[in-house]
């Protein structure tokens, strides 16, 4: 044997040097400083008085730290009540995870472990009408709603949202890669689809449903086109609708209006951030968008 | 099942409704069969070129923030991916927007492109730009503008993919590229590039039927104006639907849409199997 090493155990010709990483690392923060700007600017001008917010240069630091602009967004008016905007974007929320989890996993598991008579065709055109826009779809379920008399009610928004083909899509994926070894097993001891779902496969896709209940909960608590059409009851309205009528009715009180939206955002933000590792994944494991 | 009752059943409405022609707030009975019309008077300008400009305003929406976003994702990604500390950290930053509501980013972006008085315009015309366009409200910047949103909203999902994407290419293939003496630049455009096709080619994808879809932002932003500098394709279903209640051309534009996304989205299959690199 001699002693040149074979090529494909030498040393990369360029070592990265720590120093040209830290250089990186900062300009690469500044970068992504720039883009949080706008979020950064919210959470500062939401601590100003009024005349202070455009001043400039800007200030980071407020020079009169004020709460009040939380507290008037907070304090219940005639025309706003913000407590029960968070209530009602709770609840529908809530509701449309829990109803689409159980759902979903229902589905998937008929899909990816039952065997269904045509049930290859059955998902293929199941999944086809992941392609069709919302748009197609608004019309007719809006004369739906209004004929099942649930127009302008919360039931009717759950119950909307609570079918989604991609949480089926996201959950069978899951399921068809546990081994069917396991159910076999399972169903010679005498369990039925129900104890196998209940106890063997629903345990087993806990990361998944962990992924998708965060995803929905996400899209739900922004959802902002299907209150608008479905919802005219100011008493009912979510969030995210009641705040495009605080901001259209205080328009110039900038300071005010930026303490709503960092309210909008933070319940948002703290999911995101415990659940960050299932929403990552869940976007990187592939066909992700709701 | 709910699938057949609110997913199968409005596509068949739907197809149904496109061919006539209703006011939502007269009784069912008024419905009157028109076949096609509803597409010849969308399509044939005879709208007074509504329908067709909404339709170039969405190709030019989807046509610059679909690469424009891909492009500077894949840009962060590769960067961050091998040269940065604290990648993961970076990583989440980045996704903060996407994750932000659209109502209150609007509503921040709003502020802060306030034509007369926002820090945006108050810094370029320190920088001596005397005449600061006036963005959402601009005939001429109200679409770079909304595109500049959707780009910044949408670069934090595309990140995290393509970081996903890197991962999966084997060491080994940079230290060839290496060990043949390819420089970093030469690197990234012949082993990353080809490498994560499979990526930009399912995040094109997305972004296009994205974009196609996009409503909330337009609807907050601009209201589709001034004008209609800034209407897009849902923004008018919405508008024919639920403002003008005009349900057959609402149903048919939609109808319009979904054959775009369709055609795309098969066009997409093909190239893919044509162009992307597996391994």
């Amino acid at each position: 044997m001699s002693e040149t090493r074979p090529r494909e155990l030498r040393r990369p010709a360029r070592p990265h040097l720590p120093w040209a990483k830290a250089v990186r690392t900062a300009a690469l923060a500044v970068l992504v400083a720039f883009m949080l700007f706008p979020l950064l600017w919210m959470l500062s001008t939401s601590f100003k008085i009024e005349k202070d917010v455009f001043a400039f240069p800007i200030q980071w630091i407020p020079p009169h730290v004020t709460l009040d602009n939380y507290k008037d967004v907070w304090t219940v008016t005639q025309e706003f009540n913000f407590p029960l905007y968070y209530l009602n974007s709770i609840k529908v929320t809530v509701a449309v995870v829990v109803l689409q989890l159980v759902i979903s996993a229902m589905a998937a598991y008929a899909f990816a472990k039952m065997r269904v008579r045509a049930g290859g065709a059955l998902f293929a055109a199941f999944l086809a009408t992941m392609m069709i826009p919302d748009q197609v779809t608004v019309i007719p379920r809006f004369l739906l709603v209004s004929r099942l008399g649930l127009l302008d009610t919360h039931a009717g928004l759950i119950l909307m949202a609570a079918f989604s083909v991609y949480g089926v899509f996201l959950l069978r994926q899951s399921m068809i890669a546990l081994p069917d070894s396991l159910i076999e097993a399972a169903k010679i001891d005498g369990a039925g689809h129900w104890r196998v779902f209940t106890r063997i496969v629903l345990p087993l896709s806990k990361p998944t449903l962990a992924t998708l209940a965060i995803l929905r909960f996400v899209w739900t608590w922004n959802d902002y086109q299907n209150p608008l059409i479905f919802l005219n009851t100011p008493a009912k309205f979510t969030l995210q609708l009641a705040m495009s009528y605080f901001s259209d009715a205080n328009g110039t009180l900038y300071a005010l209006l930026m303490a709503a939206s960092v309210s909008a955002v933070v319940p948002l933000l703290i999911v995101f951030l415990v659940g960050q590792r299932y929403v990552i994944e869940g976007m990187a494991a592939g066909a992700v968008k709701g | 099942m709910g699938f057949v009752v609110f997913i199968a059943f409005p596509v068949l409405a739907s197809l149904g409704l496109s061919l006539v022609e209703w006011k939502s707030i007269a009784p069912l009975s008024t419905m009157r069969f028109t076949g096609l019309s509803n597409f010849g008077y969308l399509l044939s300008g005879h709208d007074g070129g509504v329908f067709r400009r909404t339709l170039w305003n969405t190709v030019v929406f989807t046509a610059v923030s679909v690469p424009v976003g891909i492009a500077v994702s894949l840009a962060l990604a590769a960067f961050m991916d091998k040269h940065v500390y604290g990648s993961k950290l970076f990583r989440f930053l980045i996704f903060v927007p996407y994750v932000s509501s659209v109502v209150a980013s609007v509503i921040v972006w709003q502020v802060m492109l306030q034509p007369s008085y926002g820090p945006i315009n108050e810094l370029l015309k320190s920088v001596g730009v005397a005449h600061p366009p006036s963005w959402f409200v601009d005939p001429h910047w109200a679409m770079p503008a909304v595109i500049a949103f959707q780009v910044w909203q949408t670069i934090g999902y595309n990140v995290v993919v393509y970081m996903a994407g890197l991962k999966s290419i084997p060491a080994e293939v940079y230290e060839a590229a290496m060990i043949d003496g390819a420089g970093q630049w030469r690197t990234f455009a012949s082993v990353t590039v080809p490498m994560v096709s499979p990526t930009t080619f399912f995040l094109t994808t997305m972004g296009v039927i994205g974009s196609f879809k996009v409503f909330d932002l337009i609807y907050l932003a601009t209201g589709g104006g001034p004008g209609d500098a800034t209407s897009v394709i849902s923004f008018y279903i919405y508008q024919e639907a639920f403002v003008a209640h005009r349900m057959g051309t609402s149903s048919a534009a939609a109808w319009v849409m979904f054959a775009i996304i369709f055609v795309v989205t098969m066009v997409q299959l093909r190239g893919q199997k044509k162009w992307v690199t597996y391994e």
